[in-house]
């Protein structure tokens, strides 16, 4: 059964992005980049650290075979910033697709949509794949989509919060009113969160700390990449619909006296 | 010659290309180079002659997420 996420035009076998951030070691993150199944990859962009000459880069941790790198603007707080930093993940990755995101607080790190939407139309001016992490706000969602960008990423929670998806009504209203994909980014804290995400009827799931903060993160991706399974099946499956009363399964008739 | 450098003074030889600094950098892997605001294609790396007071920003792949 061919159900693959297509962004752009390009197909991806898994509905999972994963980010590279706070694992316990390279090591690690290397395997639950494989225990998860994704094959779209965040990194940040930052400045060299000139003290740690020789340090074997980021990259030699990603098997960039099989993954499509995604820069991301992480911590940009003006478009401007965003656009700078995607033009230098541009001449880095030798791609030019990017996880747009421009925040407006840094106590809540939710996004400022005004600057996220100004920034998303220079970039695709610019022949950029803008992926942008923005609110779970549909207005937004759809003058993202009509600026250009190849998907929308509603936010669940707070970036690193854990808290997942805070109002499932507002994201399922975001897949009804955009045709591109939407893909649940940040705020994620265990396996259901992905797989409500899922059943809402979203294409796919961003998360990093779900995993690099588990107390077994290599167990918590493998754990990931089933909810992306279970609720994409259950979706495509249709759910049954919700009854206020108690309805038997068994037949009421020849029971025994 | 004096750079800065990803925000730090730096000396260098006169006449110095982009590609050369970033080879005394001792990087091991991709850079991209900004110079004095504008981001340099890698082509142009061998090919940019640094000048005096020129500053860069040294920009690299690192682990994040969301």
């Amino acid at each position: 059964m061919d159900d693959a996420l297509v962004i752009a035009g390009k197909r991806f076998g898994s509905r999972l992005l994963i980010g590279t951030g706070k694992y316990p070691s390279h090591e690690v993150m290397k395997r639950c980049h494989e225990a998860s199944g994704a094959e779209i990859v965040t990194v940040a962009v930052r400045r060299l650290d000139l003290s740690a000459k020789g340090e074997a880069s980021l990259l030699h941790w990603i098997d960039t075979s099989r993954m499509t790198l995604l820069p991301n603007t992480a911590l940009c707080y003006t478009a401007e910033d965003a656009v700078r930093t995607c033009r230098l993940a541009a001449e880095l990755g030798m791609s030019k697709w990017v996880k747009l995101e421009v925040l407006g607080d840094e106590r809540t790190l939710f996004p400022d949509v005004e600057q996220t939407v100004a920034a998303a139309r220079i970039l695709v001016k610019e022949g950029f794949t803008v992926l942008p992490y923005t609110s779970d706000d549909p207005i937004t969602a759809r003058k993202l989509e009509d600026a250009g960008c190849a998907a929308v990423m509603p936010l669940a929670a707070p970036i690193g919060s854990g808290l997942g998806i805070r109002n499932p009504h507002n994201i399922r209203l975001i897949r009804e009113v955009v045709k591109v994909p939407v893909i649940v980014d940040a705020g994620v804290g265990t396996a259901s969160d992905v797989a409500i995400a899922m059943e809402l009827g979203c294409d796919g799931v961003l998360l990093n700390t779900a995993v690099a903060g588990a107390k077994d993160p290599v167990r918590m991706a493998h754990a990931m990449k089933l909810a992306i399974e279970a609720g994409r099946s259950a979706f495509l499956a249709g759910r049954i619909p919700r009854k206020a009363y108690g309805s038997a399964s068994s037949p009421l008739e020849g029971l025994v006296d | 010659m004096r750079l800065t450098v990803n925000g730090e003074p730096r000396e260098v030889a006169d006449g110095l290309t982009v590609a050369a600094l970033v080879a005394q950098l001792g990087v091991r892997g991709r850079v991209a180079v900004e110079l004095n605001g504008e981001v340099l294609r890698q082509a142009q790396h061998p090919e940019v002659a640094l000048r005096e007071g020129d500053t860069l920003e040294v920009v690299t792949f690192v682990g994040g997420g969301v």
